[in-house]
């Protein structure tokens, strides 16, 4: 930092803190103990300002937007997935280009559901029906199947002036949000759907942190408090922290395959209520970073736990076409809900959400997803309604896509058959991946693996020496971000800590994705098993 | 379920009362809902957006009402409420759509009907992408060649003043990046709470932002009598009243304007930097509109260029970040919510800190990324499809601009109707002069003026404005913002009923 950067900074905080002294009200959020500021009263930078504005130039000037003065809940957000491990994986991969030696030749970035990144190849009829929604020329082309110039046709005649580039509503194209409450009844077993219940979203995401957004009222005592799982996906983390609402964390199971306890719940909502007012229950099924599948006994109970303690229901269902272990099933929260007969039924307030990015799909960058709520109040829909109006529309590509996840090629249609295929192809490479990687990992000593029964990742539970963690607590680190690091470092594997995800006290984890292909992926299993065995020696 | 015979004060509790949820009925305890209007988020309940509000729920009715065969004095209704050019007939780029048709299918790489340019920026794009797939995440920043690519498009346009790929943003649409700028920026309580200056009229995506942050609003009028031109004494005076409540930290500047359509003069540019250094204020720039300018005399000029051509002592000062999108222009691809950010000069820390939080939406939709690629980078004269896209872009331009003129002729032609040129952007923002009779009867009905006039106007004709208090203005006068993108014949009729209704109404509340 150069002199003249450094006051800078100083006229800034006096500036705040002579705001401070006039207004005779404390800052308490904003003040983030700055370096210099016991070094430098006010006074004396006031003396700087002074004398800097004598050349008869502008008044010396520090900047308006300083992690000082910016907004305090913004700096409390984390999100690992996209975290320190992964700016350093990008430097690496800078570094192999311009030719700089490592003891591998490529990053494997196992750190985030990415499939098509990973090599997944899209859905044929998928892609063929956005080609023809993007330039409809193309429907005079004869290389394209019939049912793929349907879709697109029907999707086009939804859209304003026949364009994918026209804004829609907000709420998502209305032949869309339709085909979506028809796929949802038949997924739920003929439970109605309605369409006016279904928003399109910028992936499910942007559907999560607005119905958060909704929610989060109240100051002290009365703040909204969120309860989520540990682990959890860091969006909820990231959100709840953004709109400074309460997290309140339940454990979930690990010793059970990471099976939820309502006992668990039970304590930490009574833990919550001494401080925050609990309004939301957020689930993940399958689990995202854990990878459990849901009994329906347990989702019945967590229902009913919901009614008798007054929470709002939030069901992340993105991975509800991920499921391999046998004798698992997915039960969406809905179906449950309903079929527990109207005492429930007529009353929880349910979010749920799904998405283009995951399941055989994998597509991420299109940003597609949609939520459907429940039982919500019409005044409160009302304003969500309003809400995202102010972002004028999803993508449209996204909705499109989505329309055709939902309303894919049916029997009897030219591209069923090679749909089908690619269907299974996909979902069953990845249940013998999910299957690959528990049973390497769990031949490794040290490293304990939970069964994959769905989702895309695993998240094992590592043992680290005393010697590592007290290396990994001298440097800063959480232990296994430093095991993390030095795993990407000498192999070039890119994983997340499970400190990112969260854990139980002295435990730590990380977060794998099964996504890279077969070969690569055994490649990858036995460079982690060779490291942690190295690691393991090196620090005992 | 034993809870009923035992109180707990909870928070819950103590807010609705004891008595508040423990009704019991059939063994099973009466609920409240969770989330009502009572205990929802109070900032999303001061959420206005006019663009989208009532009048284009009513339009959204009428539609049906059409469609199911009901009678009306009108057979379509007519949306000119909303910068949505292609929904009002304006055809896509071809250049731009065979592109993302071989991104999205590349299969058709082999086909011999894609111009060769088409083939090599589709190539480009998909190599760029992780597993060579638009449908992979990209970095949350926005795929770095394509940031390389706006970066050189900028110092074109800037005449050579050098843009940082580093310092680009790509973003969902340009409305989430002025959102997450405004979010940044959002901080203290009471007195020190940032105070952001809009102008009035304004884009109400401000407004409703600042009001979702809890930011406090600071209006400053641009002049009317003027062509809508930004006043600086009008900047002090808002900004000394605005530090008796809070702390100005902010400047948003919409140029060509939104809904007034004015183009900034040099001049006034280098103003507002001034008076932006002077005052500590962070520069918003919201310059979507920048190839929308029609008027004789009037260029775009970009604040990042003024900025830099003012001199070090401005250019390593000011903070500004500037927005752009897909949606305007010759493009009109809103439906792709592309666009992206610059920033300059802003803190090292802060920019790691905006780097974090763009992360947590993982990435803009990587399609809007892709099409914004081939805007910064579109055919050059020696490529096969130049021609074409010169065409294509110049008919478009020049029939926004034949429309700006028109509307501003016939408008002004209305007694009662006065109406600034249309210098840029794709909308005018007449004034409308109401009789007290209608005024009067508005308030009965407990409707802005202006909404009471284009309530009725959409009732009787089907044509779908925006009144002008859902964007901001004098108290007293009465505005509407109508788009000039129907087709020409089409604007023309739009017009011709509005002089009609326009008239009819003076005579029937006069």
């Amino acid at each position: 930092m150069s002199i003249s950067e450094c006051t800078m900074c100083l006229l800034s905080i006096s500036e705040d803190q002579n705001r401070v002294l006039l207004n005779f009200s404390p800052l308490p959020s904003l003040s983030s103990p700055h370096r210099n500021r016991s070094a430098f009263p006010a006074a004396q930078g006031e003396h700087l300002h002074q004398k800097m504005s004598e050349n008869g130039a502008l008044p010396l000037r520090g900047k308006v937007l300083t992690v000082d003065t910016m907004n305090a809940n913004v700096k409390k957000v984390d999100y690992a997935v996209r975290g320190p491990i992964v700016q350093r994986a990008v430097q690496i991969e800078k570094e192999l280009k311009e030719g700089v030696k490592k003891p591998f030749e490529e990053v494997i970035k196992a750190n985030i559901g990415d499939a098509h990144a990973m090599g997944q190849r899209p859905i044929t009829f998928f892609r063929q029906v956005m080609a023809l929604c993007t330039y409809p020329q193309l429907l005079d082309d004869n290389k394209f199947p019939e049912d793929a110039k349907n879709r697109a046709r029907r999707i086009l005649q939804s859209c304003g002036g026949n364009s994918i580039g026209a804004y829609t509503t907000s709420q998502g194209i209305d032949c869309v949000r339709h085909d979506v409450a028809n796929y949802i009844q038949r997924r739920d077993g003929g439970i109605p759907s309605d369409p006016d219940n279904i928003y399109l979203t910028t992936g499910a995401s942007d559907g999560i942190v607005t119905i958060l957004k909704l929610l989060t009222a109240g100051e002290g005592r009365t703040r909204t408090g969120v309860m989520i799982s540990i682990p959890q996906y860091p969006l909820y983390s990231a959100s709840i922290a953004e709109l400074g609402a309460v997290q309140i964390n339940y454990y979930l199971n690990e010793e059970k395959c990471w099976s939820l306890d309502i006992s668990e719940l039970q304590r930490s909502l009574q833990a919550a209520r001494e401080h925050c007012d609990p309004r939301v229950l957020c689930i993940i099924n399958p689990g995202n970073p854990t990878g459990q599948v849901q009994s329906r006994q347990c989702i019945e109970d967590v229902i009913r736990f919901a009614v008798k303690e007054n929470l709002f229901l939030m069901a992340d269902e993105v991975y509800q076409d991920n499921v391999y272990a046998e004798g698992c099933e997915f039960h969406s929260f809905k179906k449950v809900l309903f079929e527990m007969g109207p005492e429930y039924s007529s009353k929880v307030e349910l979010a749920s959400f799904h998405s283009t990015s995951k399941c055989y799909m994998g597509e991420c960058g299109f940003r597609g997803g949609y939520m459907e709520v429940i039982n919500m109040d019409p005044e409160v829909k009302a304003q969500l309604t309003k809400l995202v109006s102010v972002r004028l529309c999803p993508p449209a590509p996204g909705q499109a896509l989505m329309d055709l996840v939902v309303n894919s090629p049916q029997p009897g249609e030219p591209s069923y058959q090679t749909f089908i295929k690619e269907r299974t192809d996909v979902l069953s490479a990845l249940a013998e991946k999910a299957k690959l990687t528990e049973e390497i990992l769990n031949t490794v000593p040290g490293i304990s693996c939970n069964p994959v029964q769905g989702a895309m990742y695993s998240f094992p539970r590592i043992t680290l020496p005393e010697r590592a963690i007290n290396e990994a607590k001298a440097k800063g680190q959480a232990p296994d971000m430093f095991y993390c690091m030095k795993l990407l470092e000498e192999t070039g594997i890119c994983l997340v800590p499970g400190s990112g995800f969260g854990q139980r006290e002295g435990t730590y984890h990380f977060r794998m994705t099964i996504l890279p292909p077969t070969d690569k992926l055994k490649i990858m299993l036995n460079k982690l098993k060779e490291f942690h065995q190295k690691f393991t020696q090196q620090y005992s | 379920m034993t809870k009923s015979n035992q109180i707990r004060f909870t928070p819950e509790i103590l807010r609705k009362g004891i008595h508040g949820d423990t009704m019991t009925e059939n063994g099973c305890e009466y609920r409240e809902r969770v989330l009502t209007m009572d205990t929802m988020n109070p900032n999303v309940k001061r959420v206005e957006y006019a663009v989208r509000g009532p009048i284009v729920q009513r339009a959204v009715q009428i539609e049906r009402e059409l469609k199911m065969g009901i009678k009306k004095p009108f057979t379509e209704v007519i949306r000119a409420n909303i910068g949505d050019c292609h929904a009002m007939g304006q055809k896509p780029i071809t250049f731009f759509r065979q592109v993302l048709a071989l991104c999205s299918y590349p299969d058709l790489l082999e086909d011999g009907k894609f111009p060769e340019d088409a083939k090599s920026r589709a190539r480009r794009i998909l190599q760029a992408c992780g597993g060579g797939s638009l449908g992979a995440y990209s970095t949350s920043q926005g795929i770095e060649m394509i940031r390389q690519d706006i970066a050189r498009y900028i110092e074109r346009r800037d005449g050579g003043i050098t843009c940082d790929p580093d310092n680009i943003y790509l973003s969902t649409g340009a409305s989430d990046a002025i959102v997450t700028m405004l979010k940044l920026l959002v901080s203290g309580e009471g007195m020190s709470r940032t105070g952001v200056m809009i102008s009035i009229p304004q884009y109400p995506l401000y407004s409703a932002t600042l009001a979702e942050l809890g930011a406090v609003q600071i209006s400053y009028y641009l002049d009317e009598d003027n062509c809508w031109s930004l006043d600086i004494s009008e900047l002090r005076r808002a900004l000394q009243e605005a530090k008796k409540h809070c702390s100005p930290r902010a400047l948003c500047i919409i140029n060509p304007g939104n809904p007034t359509g004015q183009v900034q003069s040099r001049q006034c540019i280098e103003g507002v930097i001034r008076f932006a250094a002077a005052e500590k204020l962070f520069l918003m720039a919201d310059e979507v509109y920048q190839d929308n300018v029609y008027a004789d005399g009037c260029k775009f000029h970009s604040f990042k260029k003024v900025l830099f051509e003012m001199g070090l002592e401005y250019s390593e000062k000011v903070e500004l970040a500037s927005f752009h999108s897909t949606s305007k222009c010759y493009m009109g691809e809103c439906g792709f919510r592309g666009g992206y950010m610059e920033v300059v000069n802003l803190d090292p820390e802060v920019k790691v800190q905006l780097t974090k939080l763009v992360s947590v939406r993982l990435c803009p939709p990587v399609p809007g990324q892709a099409l914004l690629d081939v805007v910064v980078n579109p055919p050059q004269p020696d490529e096969p499809s130049y021609d074409t896209f010169i065409k294509e872009r110049t008919d478009t331009l020049a029939t926004l601009a034949e429309k700006a003129n028109m509307t501003q002729e016939i408008l002004n032609q209305v007694p009662g109707i006065k109406c600034n040129p249309v210098q840029g952007a794709m909308y005018t923002f007449p004034r409308i002069h109401l009789p007290p009779k209608a005024i009067l009867e508005a308030k009965e009905k407990e409707q802005t003026p202006d909404m009471f006039y284009c309530m009725k106007l959409l009732e009787e004709t089907g044509i779908c404005l925006v009144p002008g208090s859902g964007f901001g203005q004098r108290d007293g006068t009465y505005h509407f913002r109508m788009t000039i993108l129907p087709p020409k014949e089409k604007l023309k009729i739009v017009l011709a009923k509005i002089k009609e209704f326009h008239q009819h109404f003076m005579a029937q509340y006069s």
